[in-house]
């Protein structure tokens, strides 16, 4: 069933699926580890019992979000050697190490500390239980930092020597490779990411339980919370990502010509295109809705500035640019939706009618999982914007597979959509489940579900929240 | 020549200890599922789960240094290996994900806590008969041309395997008996003891069985441990595994506690030994040898300054984890 296809398509389609999954599952516990910290800091800090009460809400879904991200990061670290042998011959000098880092650093720090975190709370005590959970915070903060590194040293590889036998070998400074010239903008705009998705994410639940009852407590401070981040931190991530724009212009230029659907080069002042359809055959986009010389201004900040388009690059050399033109405007669009949420609930919160206006909750729920939907989007613009290759300039994509027949990776890649989709898709059902459950005062720890949330659920009946939630102002 | 020498003879063993590390870890962790099937729905099945939940993550972890630290440190022995077991490697990759994901779903859904059990010990078999075979496929050799593998993607399935396979089942499944023999008391404890004695059978059996065969497969073997000098260590192997094995039966029989365990895992570092003995200096036997394979010096100088740094504080809060969960697991809950 898979003679059509070749074993490259199929193994780059694979890699594409298995990344993907994988990447929603951090971009929601790197952003909620911390959320989490900042809960049980302020429970320390204060004495409220709100704190507390959201600390063990947002843990039984991070419990459940954590062990998705634990098991499909697993796939990834052997999906270089089952898929990309050649490449991980070639390359594992140079990223073995940092991956190699992102293990010793990173992944046993977050699970050496994970069980205490999720289980310890009444065996190690209030302090030891906080540093606990900061160590787990760290850890998935540390763990973006290598595998950023790593992903930026093959987009913009620097630091490295050519061995005789063709593979990449580090070169006299590790500093070099480690922070090569993409990394510290992709690592901002990504860590940023995932605190913007959380915090719509908890937008959403917060605004859900608003919608129903708008004197939860509970559902008030998570709601407010989440708003504050999206206010104050959505125009820091679009500043950065025209920063990180920028510096991919300088590095990979090929790709912002594709993000930008410029085929023709523009000498003086390049036009923005804000939709079209792209024919890479005939180069050119059809049915382009222009706005003259704003892009020049946006990547060059001159009107005139000239630009140069994908007639200077082979088309051999060029990437797919239907995908990443339309993957970018989505990422694009998203990130002011989330600026125009945050200022719409500045707004609410000057008047004082933050926990009122049911259209701006609507909208908050709306957004909620737009986090996770833009930093695929963005994915997907970097990824396929440096095709044809797969170490920028150096190594083709083509060149980097493993020796297999198509069939081998064709039903391991249905191996794969079919358990993925059964084991995540109930995952995310359950995460969705604690979600509609309104969070409530002496919230019960994880760690007395002997039962599960079944039993739990049966305690709270809803009318006796807002009754609760008063005692407890 | 020099200093490069000693650094991939210290990357062997480093690579060797989080192999050992994991298969010691996190292979009670995988025989508690693989037994778990045995263990009486509700209470017995809860207590074992919780024995291992605290801790299950960062075993599963070793097996990501062992992963990774084979490419980063021998990046041409993960490019021919992978492929070479490639389905191997997959169905390993798709049992963790069950077993890893039933951890919470099954108190996530009471409903369908059957069907996250069986998720739960199957996934752990899978994962568990993959190694073994991975391990088997390994030592019956790989087919390789310049630097890649060159057979097909079934030339692993050998009866050789299939034995490698069953030994490593068997002896997770004595690994996790032995542990839950520690961690549990009453009715749940005394089916620990009786699981315990078979899975010690038949680890045992499969064990002779594999060592029996393996010098059967190449000559290289049948030197290494046959015929003099190397008769010499190779022989203290199977002597004390003897000795450990039968402590081990009257430690179950006069119903010792934590010993069974320790000894259980001296049976696992012994057949380390053994696999040394027979693969050293390859890292796959016959055509790659460790320097062959190794990562050039600045790779390994810059890993080693982490793992010094690093290693003593992973095993220091990894300890710090298991006594906070030290004890016989409670009745309800977590603990």
């Amino acid at each position: 069933m898979f003679d059509g296809l070749d074993a490259l398509l199929l193994a780059r389609l694979q890699f594409a699926f298995t990344v993907s999954f994988h990447f929603i599952f951090p971009a929601f516990s790197i952003g909620l580890a911390s959320y989490l910290a900042v809960l049980e800091g302020l429970w320390l800090k204060t004495g409220k019992s709100l704190y507390l009460d959201l600390f063990r809400y947002w843990l039984k879904i991070f419990a459940v979000a954590f062990a998705m991200g634990v098991v499909s990061g697993l796939v990834m670290s052997y999906q270089f050697g089952t898929n990309w042998s050649v490449f991980s011959d070639k390359a594992g000098p140079v990223i073995g190490p940092l991956m190699a880092y992102e293990v010793l650093t990173a992944f046993f720090l977050e699970a050496g500390f994970l069980g205490v975190m999720l289980f310890g709370m009444e065996k190690v005590g209030r302090r030891l239980h906080f540093m606990a959970t900061l160590m787990v915070a760290a850890g998935t903060f540390v763990s973006a930092f290598w595998i950023l590194s790593v992903n930026s040293w093959m987009q913009t590889p620097a630091g490295h020597e050519m061995g005789a036998n063709g593979q990449f070998l580090p070169g006299p400074s590790w500093l070099a490779i480690i922070f090569n010239p993409s990394f510290p903008y992709r690592l901002v705009h990504t860590v940023i990411a995932a605190y913007l998705t959380t915090a719509l994410a908890v937008g959403g639940v917060g605004a859900w339980h608003l919608l129903r009852d708008r004197t939860n407590l509970h559902a008030r401070k998570m709601f407010s919370m989440a708003m504050w981040m999206a206010a104050l931190v959505a125009p820091v991530q679009i500043f950065m990502g025209d920063a990180h724009g920028l510096n991919t212009l300088e590095h990979q230029p090929a790709k912002v010509m594709a993000m930008e659907g410029h085929f023709q080069s523009h000498p003086d002042g390049a036009p923005l295109i804000l939709f079209g359809i792209s024919d890479q055959k005939a180069q050119r986009m059809d049915y382009a809705l222009e706005v003259p010389k704003l892009s020049s201004l946006i990547l060059k900040h001159s009107l005139d500035a000239p630009l140069k388009g994908l007639d200077t690059v082979p088309l051999a050399d060029q990437p797919p640019v239907g995908v990443v033109f339309w993957a970018f405007r989505v990422m694009v669009a998203i990130g002011f939706a989330m600026l125009g949420l945050g200022l719409w609930s500045l707004i609410g919160r000057l008047r004082g009618k933050l926990y009122d206006w049911g259209w701006l909750h609507r909208a908050a729920i709306l957004m909620g999982p737009s986090g996770f939907v833009a930093v695929i989007a963005g994915w997907v613009t970097t990824e396929v914007g440096r095709q044809p290759y797969v170490i920028y300039g150096l190594l083709r994509t083509r060149d980097a597979a493993s020796p297999l027949a198509a069939p081998a990776v064709g039903a391991s890649l249905l191996a794969f959509v079919v358990v993925y989709f059964a084991c995540f898709s109930i995952g995310t059902w359950y995460v969705l489940r604690l979600m509609s459950k309104a969070p409530v005062p002496h919230e019960p720890g994880i760690e007395h579900e002997s039962e599960g949330p079944i039993r739990s659920a049966g305690i709270t009946p809803a009318p006796a929240h807002g009754a609760l939630g008063k005692e407890d102002r | 020549m020099g200093v490069n020498f000693d650094l991939t003879v210290i990357w062997a063993f480093i690579i060797a200890f989080g192999v050992f590390a994991y298969v010691v870890m996190d292979g009670f962790d995988l025989g508690i599922g693989i037994l778990f099937p045995t263990f009486q729905v509700g209470e017995g099945r809860n207590r074992a789960m919780n024995s291992i939940a605290p801790v299950w993550d960062g075993n599963e972890t070793w097996l990501v240094l062992g992963g990774g630290g084979l490419f980063a440190a021998f990046p041409l022995a993960y490019a021919i290996i992978l492929p070479a077991t490639y389905p191997l490697i997959i169905a390993m990759l798709l049992g963790l994900v069950f077993r890893g994901v039933a951890f919470e779903f099954r108190w996530r859904d009471a409903r369908h806590r059957a069907f996250w059990d069986l998720a739960f010990s199957g996934g752990s078999f899978v994962a568990a008969l993959s190694q073994g075979m991975v391990l088997g496929a390994i030592l019956q050799g790989i087919k390789v041309s310049g630097r890649a593998y060159a057979g097909s993607w079934w030339d692993w399935l050998t009866p050789y395997t299939l034995l490698t396979g069953l030994g490593v089942v068997a002896g997770y499944a004595l690994l996790g008996s032995c542990w839950l023999i520690w961690k549990l008391d009453g009715p749940a404890q005394d089916h620990a003891y009786k699981v315990a004695r078979r899975a010690a059978v038949a680890t045992l059996a499969l064990l002779v069985a594999v060592s029996l065969y393996t010098p059967l497969l190449a000559e290289a073997y049948w030197r290494r441990w046959f015929e003099a000098p190397g008769i010499y260590f190779a022989s203290q192997v199977p002597l004390l595994t003897l000795i450990l094995a039968g402590t081990l039966f009257y430690g179950l029989a006069k119903r010792w506690q934590a010993a069974p365990f320790w000894l259980a895992q001296g049976i696992f570092l012994l057949g380390m030994a053994g696999l040394g003995v027979s693969m050293w200096p390859h890292v796959i036997p016959a055509s790659v040898t460790i320097w062959e394979a190794a990562a050039p010096e600045r790779s390994q100088v810059f890993m080693l300054v982490g793992v010094a740094l690093t290693m003593p504080l992973i095993i220091g809060y990894t300890g710090w984890a298991y006594w906070v969960f030290r004890g016989k697991v409670g009745h309800d809950g977590y603990h």
